[in-house]
């Protein structure tokens, strides 16, 4: 049931309701608002039972098991969300921070000191508000860079067939044609045809160490090599960092432009979908264009860089400072952590997954990369099933929401026929991953014997398999009352 | 160890199960070379010890009390809102993609959707982009997209456009070939100046941006801004405060078509200062330019008993499926927002928002008639405002911004840096929070900074 169909005339949340003020005669006629917005008229009760009804026909970190690769489910320490939500940091307007908010300014200044000694870069900024506006400020300074140098020839953006979508359309966004680069037998980037796409028109290339596949590119120096070498730089994106905290950089790995998703890594909620953070980083060469703002600190007292102080900035991203809540609940994991914590995240990030891997082979699935080791996630690929018994990955993952478990990322990468991207995450102990590997089996016992079950999945849930097509050739998207 | 669950044995379980000696083992497909010194962090804080930190910082933070605006803005936020928004469910869930095992978040989207294009009074909205300024520019970007009849890229924007906007549009369309146009205002009225705008009459321009309120708080002319557009060709945007629409002529109605794009920010709906963010931007379209539109939607279907449910829908616009052809490259962007103003949209319903805008309006209003009889300070624009307006004063701006704060008040918003021509100018926002004693105190030391003891 909508919350409209909730709705009764002139019922209304009493205690947000301010007196009754008449219409102002400083406001002219012909600017007013003729009809009243369709919005509900219930009881603070009435919203509340409803919204706290929807909440649980959610799956989430904090009630079930995500293993949604790529996209890093760990669990969102309470504190982090608590402590960024004391009202000193809430009640602070962006245009006081200066004046009013210097206990913000010095949590976001350290933040943006500690990402940079993770990731090796010689400067941070904090601005971007998710990750790829991340990867869209990384190409606006790859971009920036080259023609401060007078190098305008440099139009191509070279991206693996592995990477993100949002790779690509990040470097559309930034004025560059993207070149697909292939990915070899083993999951790295295929040398010989970064070989032949590199050029003086190649301003640089987009990659993730490790991708998408869940493997670790060991050519790293040799790809950081032939793209210096013909005068691209390299773009990497955070995404997959948790694998690597504390083990290796990308700076150390040859990265002249790094992002960051906070939300992945440094345990941000998602919230459904945002909001993220996507800070930036660069090497030296690349400091002058690091988007604002960017906090500094003069003596004990922070403030943030102004155009003139950055006059080749690729400029602001967003109307103030970033999404700062999102920068504060980093900062406080970061500290938890520490150095020792966050090394321990890659360690056991990568146990998990390859623990989770081994088994699910034990039991009858096929990785997409058998000689590898898996980094913090892996790919099986259920083409087997899907040619033998028409069973799909996607029918596979339906069913598994019917045993209490989130489905893995069956949508990408689109190089592996009926993939399964997993991720555990560090956060899982090992009575949850043998649990998942037991429902794994049993998924695929049923789907030789009882193919259809698997087939017609959901069966659990408050809805079974949903009409797409249908939503897609007649867009509802909004209630009319009529 | 903090967060990590595994004992001893699950360590020595899951190692003999690999057949390797130890985690350090997982690592050697890493280039040794490659492999980093132990990193300079800070040791790990207890969690008793991190508190008593945020504690200390968040009391460095000087609360101030708030007569800014300028595109943020303080209004009561119910305590059910994010009582609900903040549940685990919402807040640690992910981007609905298996849509059976997200309905809570795809009907609270399907409802925002919905609340929001009855607001802007155009036919769809989708779930949300980062904020107002980036709102802004992907309405322009969608704009020359969508506009089929001009061949230019050029665009008409404002100088009554939050500068902090133009700033941030400049930056993300800097690359694409776009010709951004400045528009006057009258001195007079604060307003677009409707003879600059002549200028452009014939001429091929793919779109009017259209601030209503504009950044001076002033209210423009919309109706016939948004025929200009029309009678030229260009794509009407409308840029809009949407707690104000309550109140003024959704864009929808406007002129005698209406505006073809309503985009703004979402902050004023529930959603906290937090010095600068997260907020969340919005876009409402016409059907027609449905395809353009950039970002997720949330569409009501069946599912295969008939049963009605949700799913994302229209993805082939997206970049997971389209990559480097997609509408934009937003993916993840302000979900866990649009779903605390969608609550705080419920729970005003139409008389409540109407009632903290026109509060919010007549506060303005009681500050203003209180500096009217101040002398050494003047009101700068004769048109009629919302709940901002621009004050100029006899002393530097700088300097009352500053002697305003060290009697704990946020002033307002210096305007000398993009608005030199103004004066010693400020921009001050007064709304529904603010009471009388606020405003008396305001007035009260306005007058004594300029020497009125």
């Amino acid at each position: 049931m909508l919350i409209f169909d909730r709705s009764r005339p002139g019922r209304a949340a009493l205690a947000q309701l301010l007196p009754e003020t008449a219409e102002s005669p400083l406001i002219p006629g012909h600017l007013l608002r003729n009809t009243p917005p369709a919005l509900p008229e219930v009881s603070e009760l009435d919203a509340v039972r409803h919204y706290t009804r929807l909440s649980q026909q959610n799956y989430a970190i904090d009630t079930q098991f995500y293993p949604l690769g790529s996209c890093t489910m760990k669990y969102n320490p309470k504190a982090c969300h608590d402590l960024a939500s004391l009202p000193g940091f809430l009640d602070t307007h962006p245009l006081g921070l200066e004046r009013a908010g210097q206990g913000t300014l010095a949590c976001l200044y350290e933040l943006q000191e500690m990402l940079r000694e993770i990731t090796g870069m010689a400067g941070v900024s904090l601005a971007c508000a998710a990750g790829a506006q991340g990867e869209f400020a990384g190409v606006a300074m790859i971009r920036a860079y080259h023609l401060s140098r007078g190098d305008s020839a440099r139009t191509e953006m070279l991206v693996p067939d592995a990477a993100h979508g949002t790779n690509p359309a990040s470097a559309t966004m930034g004025g560059f044609r993207v070149r697909e680069i292939a990915t070899d037998s083993d999951g790295n980037v295929d040398l010989a045809a970064l070989d032949q796409a590199v050029g003086p028109q190649t301003a640089g290339i987009m990659l993730t160490n490790p991708s998408t596949l869940g493997v670790f590119d060991q050519h790293i120096q040799a790809i950081a090599d032939v793209v210096h070498k013909a005068g691209g730089l390299l773009y990497y994106d955070g995404a997959n960092l948790n694998a690597i905290a504390g083990k290796v950089r990308p700076g150390d790995m040859g990265f002249d432009v790094i992002h960051l998703n906070l939300h992945k890594t440094f345990s941000t909620p998602h919230g459904g979908g945002g909001p993220g953070a996507g800070p930036v980083g660069v090497d030296h060469k690349l400091l002058p264009f690091l988007p604002l703002p960017v906090i500094v600190a003069d003596g004990a007292r922070y403030r943030m860089l102004t155009e003139s102080e950055q006059p080749q900035s690729i400029g602001h991203l967003v109307t103030f400072a970033g999404n700062v809540g999102v920068l504060l609940r980093a900062y406080i994991y970061i500290r938890m952590l520490g150095r020792a914590g966050l090394e321990r995240v890659a360690e056991f990030s990568t146990l998990n997954a390859n623990y989770l891997l081994r088994k699910l082979v034990e039991n009858g699935f096929e990785p997409a990369f058998p000689q590898r080791r898996a980094a913090h996630e892996f790919i099986i690929t259920l083409k087997r099933l899907a040619k033998e018994r028409h069973v799909t990955a996607l029918d596979f993952a339906k069913r598994l929401l019917d045993y209490g478990v989130h489905a893995p990322t069956v949508y990408f990468p689109l190089l592996i026929p009926e993939c399964f991207l997993i991720e555990p995450t560090e956060t899982e102990s090992k009575e949850t991953l043998d649990a998942f590997i037991q429902v794994m089996a049993a998924i695929l016992q049923e789907a030789e014997t009882e193919p259809d079950r698997v087939k017609s999945a959901p069966h659990s849930l408050p809805v079974r398999r949903l009409d797409e097509v249908r939503a897609a050739r007649h867009p509802d998207l909004a209630y009319r009352s009529e | 160890m903090p967060f990590i669950p595994h004992t001893e044995d699950d360590i020595r379980e899951m190692l003999a199960a690999l057949g390797t000696a130890s985690i350090g083992v997982l690592f050697d497909e890493i280039p040794a070379s490659l492999r980093c010194r132990p990193l300079d962090l800070p040791p790990a804080l207890k969690e008793m010890e991190v508190a008593r930190l945020m504690h200390a910082r968040a009391g460095q933070n000087r609360p101030l009390l708030c007569f800014a605006g300028a595109g943020a803005y303080e209004h009561h936020v119910p305590a059910a809102v994010w009582a609900v928004a903040g549940r685990g469910e919402f807040y640690s869930a992910y981007t609905p993609y298996q849509a059976e095992a997200s309905q809570g978040t795809l009907h609270v989207l399907y409802e925002y959707q919905s609340m929001m294009a009855s607001l802007t009074a155009l036919d769809v909205s989708n779930a949300s982009l980062y904020d107002g300024a980036t709102s802004l520019a992907e309405a322009v970007l969608m704009a020359v997209r969508t506009n089929r009849k001009s061949h230019s890229r050029r665009i008409l924007m404002p100088k009554t456009v939050h500068p902090f906007y133009r700033r941030v549009v400049e930056t993300i369309v800097g690359s694409q070939a776009l010709e951004l146009i400045e528009l006057p205002y009258d001195l007079e009225t604060g307003r677009i100046d409707p003879a600059a705008l002549e200028t452009h009459s014939g001429t091929d321009v793919a779109a009017l941006v259209i601030p209503q309120i504009n950044f001076f708080g002033v209210l423009e002319a919309v109706d016939e801004l948004t025929d200009w557009a029309a009678a030229n060709g260009a794509i009407a945007i409308a840029l809009v405060n949407p707690m104000a629409l309550a109140v003024l002529k959704p864009p929808g109605e406007w002129g005698r078509e209406g505006a073809d794009i309503a985009c703004g920010d979402g902050q004023p709906l529930g959603i906290p200062l937090s010095g600068g963010g997260p907020y969340f931007g919005f876009m409402c379209c016409r059907k027609a330019h449905l395809h353009q539109l950039p970002g997720r939607l949330v569409g009501r279907t069946v599912d295969v008993d008939g049963k009605p449910g949700f799913t994302l829908t229209l993805q082939a616009r997206e970049q997971h499926i389209r990559r480097g052809r997609a509408t934009s490259n937003i993916c993840t962007n302000q979900g866990l927002m649009v779903t605390a103003a969608t609550i705080y949209m419920a729970l005003l319903g139409p008389e409540g928002l109407r009632r903290v805008a026109l509060q919010s309006h007549r506060n303005t209003v009681s500050l203003m008639q209180g500096l009217a009889g101040i002398e050494g300070v003047d009101r700068v624009f004769a048109g009629p405002f919302f709940h901002e307006a621009v004050i100029r004063t006899r002393r530097p701006a700088r300097e009352i911004m500053d002697g305003l704060a060290e009697r704990g008040i946020l002033g307002g918003y210096e305007l000398t840096r993009e608005y030199p021509e103004l004066g010693e100018a400020i921009l001050v926002c007064v709304t529904e929070t603010r009471t009388r004693e606020d405003i008396e105190s305001y007035l009260c030391e306005i007058a004594s900074l300029l020497g009125h003891d």
